[in-house]
C-alpha cells in the first residue's frame, strides 16, 4: 500500500481543548484514525480520557478544536458544527456508543429484543420479523440463550447486560464504535469473555473503534495504536507493542511498570 | 540515504531487508534518566533465501536487534528498509498504519513465548493471520490444523486454549501462527529454546523449507545445531562497550 493508495482518515481530531472551570480536562489533542484502526486511550483516573472520548463522540462540547468525520455518504462533517438533530441521527445510524456501565447505554425498562430491535428500527427497520429475527440472532452472537429475548435487561448479570449493549450497538452495522472502559467492573472472568467477544467482532467487522481504558491488558489486547495521556495531555503514542514494550515518556514507563505480574 | 554499504550481499539478488547506521537505546526515567546504549550503527542485508544468524554474547542487543527490526522497539537513529511492492519501504519513524501493513503483508515475528489470549482454541490462534488475510475460515481452520500436525501438537490439544499447554506447545503454537503465513522476511527470536530433540528437527525443517522458497530470514539461535542447520551467514552483534572491530558479517564457517 503506498501513500497515495491509502483512504482518507475517518475521523480526525484537530487541537481539542475542554476546560471544567479552571481545570483543563484535555489539552490540544491532535490524531487520525484510519479505517479499520482500533484506537486506545490510556492513562490514569483523572488524566482526561473519558473527557475526550466524550468530546470524540459529540456528547461534550469542546471549547476549541474540531472533530472531523468522513459520513457513509455526505463527506467530511464537523461533528460540533452541525445540528443537534443531524448529529444524533449520524451517531445513530453510523456510531456506536459502548458505557461502562451498561444500565447507561440500555434501556432498562423493555426487554432485550427491543433493546436490540430498537437500533434496527432507528435505521430504517420495519418488518417485525425481521427485526426479531436479528435481534434472536445478535443474541446468540454475543452468547445470550435465545430463551431470554423476552427478558427485561434488569434479570441478566452484569456480563449479560454488557453483552447486550455490545449487541444493540452492533446490531446496525456502525462504521465507529467508541468504548469506555467496557470492561471496567467486571470479573476477571467475565472481562475475559467480553474481551475474546470484542475481539472477534472488530476483527470480522472490520470495525474501527476508539477505547478508553485504564487497562494496559485490555489495551494490548484490542488496540492497535495507544495514546497515553496525563493532566489531559496526549504524552506518548504509536503501535500498542512498541509503547507497551518500549516506553518513552516516565509517566508510560511508571504505568508499564506498575502491572502486577502473575 | 547514502550510507556506504558493508554488508556481503549477493550482487545478484536484491536485498530483502537493509539496515543501515541503527542505534537504539533506552532511557530509564524512574533511575535518573539512566541511559542504556544496546546498539550503535548497525548494518546489514538480507537477501531472499538468505538466513542471517545473530550471534554475540548475552547482553549484547540480538533481542533487541530483531525488536527493531520488527518496530517493536523504536529506533534512535539509522535506517530500515523492507523490500515491498517493488519499492523500498522506511520503517523508522515510519506512521504505525504503515509498520502494520509491513507487519500484515511482508514481515513475521516468532517470540521466543506466546501471549496467551484467554478463550482462544490454539488452532484459531495459529488461523487467525489467515483470517486476517481474507482466508475463508474452514480453509483457515484445515491449514491450522495441518501446521499443528506437522509441529507435532496433539489432535486433541487443538481445539483448547493454549494458557494451560506446556512451555514447548506453547513455542510450537507460536511458530505455528507465524509460519501459517508466508511471509517473505521472517524474524526468529530463539525459535527452538524449550523444544527437545524431535520437535526442534521438525521446526527447523519448516525453517530451511522457508528459507529454501525464497525468504528471508533473520534469527537468533543459541543451539549451535540448530544454528548450524539453518544460517547461510552470520552477523555478529558486539557488546555496546567493546569497540567496533569486528566486520559486520563474515562467511559461515562450514
Amino acid at each position: 500500500m503506498s501513500a497515495a493508495t491509502l483512504p482518507s482518515p475517518l475521523l480526525s481530531a484537530r487541537n481539542i481543548t475542554k476546560r471544567f472551570g479552571g481545570r483543563i480536562a484535555c489539552h490540544n489533542v491532535n490524531f487520525d484514525l484510519w479505517p479499520g484502526e482500533v484506537l486506545g486511550i490510556v492513562g490514569e483516573s483523572g488524566s482526561g480520557k473519558t473527557t475526550l472520548l466524550n468530546c470524540l463522540a459529540g456528547r461534550l462540547t469542546p471549547d476549541a478544536g474540531s472533530v472531523i468525520y468522513e459520513t457513509a455518504s455526505a463527506g467530511t462533517v464537523d461533528i460540533h458544527r452541525l445540528s443537534e438533530a443531524r448529529r444524533r441521527l449520524l451517531t445513530r445510524t453510523e456510531w456506536g456508543f459502548v458505557n461502562q456501565d451498561a444500565r447507561e447505554g440500555l434501556r432498562m425498562g423493555v426487554s432485550a429484543g427491543a433493546n436490540i430491535g430498537e437500533r434496527l428500527m432507528a435505521v430504517g427497520a420495519r418488518h417485525y420479523g425481521e427485526i426479531r429475527g436479528s435481534a434472536a440472532d445478535w443474541l446468540a452472537r454475543v452468547e445470550i440463550d435465545a430463551d431470554r429475548l423476552d427478558d427485561r435487561p434488569t434479570t441478566f448479570s452484569g456480563g449479560m447486560r454488557q453483552r447486550l449493549q455490545i449487541a444493540r450497538n452492533l446490531v446496525s452495522g456502525p462504521r465507529l464504535v467508541f468504548m469506555d472502559e467496557p470492561t471496567g467492573g467486571l470479573d476477571v472472568s467475565v472481562q475475559a469473555r467480553i474481551l475474546d467477544l470484542l475481539r472477534g467482532l472488530v476483527e470480522r467487522l472490520h470495525l474501527s473503534a476508539v477505547l478508553v481504558t485504564h487497562d494496559l491488558g485490555v489495551a494490548r489486547l484490542l488496540t492497535h495504536r495507544l495514546m497515553v495521556m496525563q493532566g489531559g495531555a496526549v504524552i506518548e503514542e504509536g503501535l500498542t507493542d512498541q509503547v507497551l514494550d518500549d516506553p518513552q515518556h516516565a509517566y508510560t514507563q511508571m504505568l508499564v511498570a506498575s502491572i502486577l505480574p502473575v | 540515504m547514502s550510507h556506504p554499504e558493508k554488508s556481503c550481499e549477493d550482487p545478484t539478488m536484491p536485498p530483502a531487508l537493509r539496515v543501515s547506521g541503527l542505534s537504539k537505546s533506552f532511557v530509564v526515567h524512574a533511575h535518573g534518566d539512566l541511559a542504556l546504549p544496546v546498539l550503535h550503527d548497525v548494518s546489514l542485508a538480507v537477501s531472499p533465501g538468505e538466513c542471517l544468524a545473530l550471534v554475540g554474547p548475552s547482553g549484547a542487543g540480538k533481542s533487541t536487534l530483531l525488536r527493531s527490526l520488527y518496530g517493536n522497539y523504536r529506533a534512535d537513529a539509522g535506517s530500515i528498509r523492507v523490500r515491498q511492492d517493488d519499492a523500498w519501504t522506511e520503517l523508522v519513524g515510519a506512521e504505525p498504519r504503515t509498520v502494520l501493513d509491513v507487519r500484515h503483508r511482508t514481515m513475521g515475528f516468532v517470540s521466543q513465548f506466546l501471549r496467551v489470549i484467554p478463550r482462544v482454541a490454539a488452532v484459531d490462534v495459529v488461523a487467525e493471520p489467515l483470517l486476517r488475510r481474507g482466508v475463508e475460515a474452514t480453509e483457515a481452520s484445515h491449514r491450522a490444523e495441518f501446521l499443528l500436525g506437522m509441529l507435532g501438537i496433539p489432535a486433541r490439544l487443538w481445539a483448547l486454549p493454549p494458557a494451560t499447554f506446556s512451555g514447548g506447545e506453547q513455542q510450537r503454537i507460536n511458530i505455528a501462527r507465524s509460519l501459517i503465513v508466508d511471509y517473505p522476511i521472517l524474524l526468529l527470536d530463539e525459535p527452538t529454546a524449550s523444544l527437545d530433540a524431535a520437535n526442534r528437527d521438525g521446526v527447523v525443517e519448516l525453517i530451511c523449507q522457508r528459507r529454501d522458497a525464497g525468504a528471508a530470514v533473520v534469527g537468533i539461535f543459541h543451539d549451535t545445531g540448530v544454528r548450524d542447520a539453518v544460517a547461510t551467514r552470520i552477523h555478529e552483534v558486539l557488546p555496546p562497550a567493546s569497540p567496533a572491530g569486528a566486520p559486520p558479517c563474515v562467511a559461515k564457517p562450514s
